[in-house]
């Protein structure tokens, strides 16, 4: 069975392991992805992008407490709902905010939009539309890593309902076979779209899964941003030195309905409200305050600051450039290629 | 000026594979037993004896997962060469191939690229029936992202495996399981054929016959033929179905005034359509002296029996009697 993770006896683990600046940037993290998910639910209501997102409002202890411990150059293969993933490894706002917005100054120049922002300099690899697609392309970067000798650690963020995917059980089994360093992270959030993960999966917990793989499987608490932590920490020590991968079951809710199509008849108003009492957010600024190792000041400061941070990405994604229409075709291949493959008449190749 | 060696078209992808892997530290070999056993076909052969169990990796029965493993380890630098049992085996490995892959780039506004080489032996003949013996080479066609890339040489399957891997974006080889065993002339060391050029392979005046994969020597052969009865036939090998070569091949029809195009791949929706409309639109249009022809792949999955296996692509003498009647005006 998975090993189950609960700190309610000692000091939690992230105030020994992180400094008073860690801590800062942690929560500074979770106040900018809380806020860029409402500044993109804002905007999509004003009218201001187009499109579909995914937000990932409740589930910010399970993005910051696992990216907190990795290093600049490890890597993150992250998912649709990925906007906070992106956030913990580091992203400029305002270059994610520029890529919500289709403009040229974002992440994917405006191509790729909200399920595929990538931030290849900061070791994210990418966000990916398709369930469980990330999975084995994460294990493909460890395998490099591996290869390369570089000491660089992957993290694999998905879904509950991509554990049910082919593909999360051909990449669990190739990491554990090759014993490549790759940390498997599954936020379950209780529900692949509306159904619940009760009706969807035959074991109650995705962890138990990792015993298929050989491989350590944890249950954590995934609003709890130390126990997160914790977790992380022994599955990258784990990875880096060369044991191979462990599974991560990061048990939280996300707050917003799937997405924007969601008309929310599949859970209840009990529920939703029951979860946000869990807000990994307040638990954590709760905790730093019961230390005592920030005052309500500084707490404030800091949400304050995350807001500003926002507001300022979302000024600058509304001035961007849009692209040239005729630029549609850029970027396909990375050399040009022949001219019979754009819509150029045929018959007039130079 | 390299030496000439003589040898087979499996033979010629395993120099290009040792070459590749004898140059360059980040090229990698995966697929299903591809060590020990050389591969299904025995195109690997003994390489994993040169290079260990590292750089020829014998995968799980795991073909979706092995091709998005491909991708990823491309993406941080490395040259996987991809190698799938069956061509037929693509349909498990779809989601890789062609969202992932081919899009990545695209998707990330060229921030990365997926420099992938998967290799897809392809094709009926073989009494392997509906599962084991397609032609899939316009599916992947179809997809912005992709080459696609059909060599029908000893020479040319090696000098464009080298290209693939000296190109920056992901790269489809089908190979047809019959080349497999045929000898050719092929130089020694390294050399590369570009990709996205087709060849004009015999010079003709009255038709010009557009072949891919195993297709070119079969119409070779029907051109020896036609040639006996006063047809002049050129004979063109697509090798490459994305990007398509269209100057080459309008060039040749401006000059033949007649098109027949023919591939082992299922008659409709396939690559004839897209060399037919092609050329429809091009400038050759006001040369055309009949209507183009396709002799494709039946419209059903391959038999098992040999002559149904037969029957469901095109043979020697269909395109004989085929580009015959388009020369003749008889339809």
């Amino acid at each position: 069975m998975a090993l189950s993770h609960s700190n309610s006896e000692r000091l939690p683990f992230l105030l020994n392991a992180a400094s008073k600046e860690q801590l800062s940037d942690a929560l500074l993290k979770m106040h900018q992805i809380r806020c860029f998910e409402e500044g993109a639910e804002d905007s999509y209501i004003r009218g201001l992008i187009h499109g579909t997102m995914h937000l990932s409002i409740g589930q910010e202890g399970s993005a910051v407490g696992v990216c907190m411990m990795l290093n600049d150059t490890d890597q993150i293969t992250s998912t649709h709902r990925g906007h906070g993933h992106c956030v913990a490894k580091g992203a400029d706002l305002k270059l994610m905010f520029a890529e919500f917005f289709g403009k040229e100054e974002g992440y994917c120049k405006g191509r790729g939009g909200s399920m595929h922002i990538a931030d290849v300099g900061k070791g994210n690899l990418g966000a990916n539309g398709i369930v469980g697609g990330g999975l084995p392309i994460a294990v493909g970067a460890a395998l490099a890593n591996k290869k390369l000798g570089n000491g660089k650690v992957v993290v694999c963020f998905f879904g509950d309902g991509a554990s049910n995917e082919g593909a999360f059980h051909e990449a669990l089994n190739m990491a554990s076979v090759w014993k490549l360093p790759v940390v498997f992270v599954c936020e379950n959030n209780g529900y692949g779209m509306s159904t619940s993960t009760a009706r969807s999966t035959a074991v109650q917990d995705i962890a138990d899964r990792a015993s298929a793989y050989n491989m350590p499987g944890h249950i954590v608490d995934g609003n709890s941003i130390s126990d997160v932590a914790e977790v992380t920490d022994t599955a990258v020590r784990r990875a880096r030195d060369g044991q191979g991968p462990t599974l991560v079951e990061c048990k939280t809710y996300r707050w917003r309905g799937h997405s924007k199509s969601d008309r929310n008849r599949y859970r209840t108003t009990d529920e939703i409200e029951a979860w946000k009492k869990k807000d990994p957010i307040k638990r954590f600024e709760n905790l730093l305050c019961e230390y005592q190792l920030f005052t309500t000041a500084e707490i404030d400061a800091i949400a304050t600051q995350g807001k500003q941070d926002v507001e300022t990405a979302i000024e600058f994604a509304r001035h961007g450039t849009d692209p040239d229409p005729l630029s549609v075709e850029r970027d396909v291949y990375s050399r040009p290629i022949a001219a019979s493959l754009t819509n150029a008449p045929a018959g007039t190749i130079a | 000026m390299n030496a000439e060696v003589q040898m087979s078209y499996a033979e010629a992808i395993r120099d290009a594979l040792d070459i590749a892997l004898a140059s360059d530290e980040r090229v990698f070999l995966m697929g299903e037993d591809i060590g020990v056993y050389g591969g299904a076909f025995q195109v690997t052969g003994d390489l994993v004896h040169k290079y260990g169990e590292e750089r020829v990796m014998d995968t799980p029965i795991s073909e979706l997962g092995a091709a998005g493993v491909a991708v990823g380890a491309a993406l941080n630098g490395m040259r996987p060469i991809l190698e799938f049992q069956f061509s037929d085996f693509a349909a498990l490995a779809l989601e890789q191939i062609v969202n992932q892959a081919a899009k990545i780039r695209y998707m990330l506004g060229g921030a990365v690229s997926v420099p992938v080489v998967m290799r897809f032996p392809a094709g009926s003949g073989t009494g392997a029936a509906a599962q084991h013996s397609q032609s899939l080479e316009a599916w992947l066609a179809h997809v912005p992202g992709l080459k696609v890339i059909q060599p029908s040489t000893p020479h040319d399957v090696k000098g464009m495996l080298l290209a693939a891997l000296e190109d920056p974006d992901p790269v489809m080889i089908f190979e047809h399981k019959l080349l497999y065993k045929m000898k050719d002339t092929v130089p020694a060391g390294h050399y590369t054929v570009p990709i996205g050029k087709a060849a004009v392979l015999r010079e003709g005046t009255d038709v010009t016959v557009v072949a891919s994969s195993i297709m070119t020597h079969k119409s070779l052969e029907a051109a020896e033929q036609l040639a006996d009865n006063g047809i002049s036939a050129e004979v063109i090998d697509l090798r490459t179905p994305r990007p398509i070569d269209q100057e080459t091949i309008v060039g040749s029809v401006k000059k033949t005034s007649r098109l027949m195009c023919v591939y082992e791949g299922v008659k409709t929706l396939g690559i004839g359509a897209e060399l037919s409309a092609m050329v429809a639109e091009s400038d050759a249009f006001d040369y055309l002296d009949a209507p183009i022809v396709r002799l494709g792949g039946a419209e059903c999955p391959i038999p098992y029996n040999p002559m149904l296996e037969k029957q469901a692509v095109p043979q020697t003498d269909d395109i004989v009697s085929a580009a015959t009647a388009l020369v003749h005006g008889r339809r």
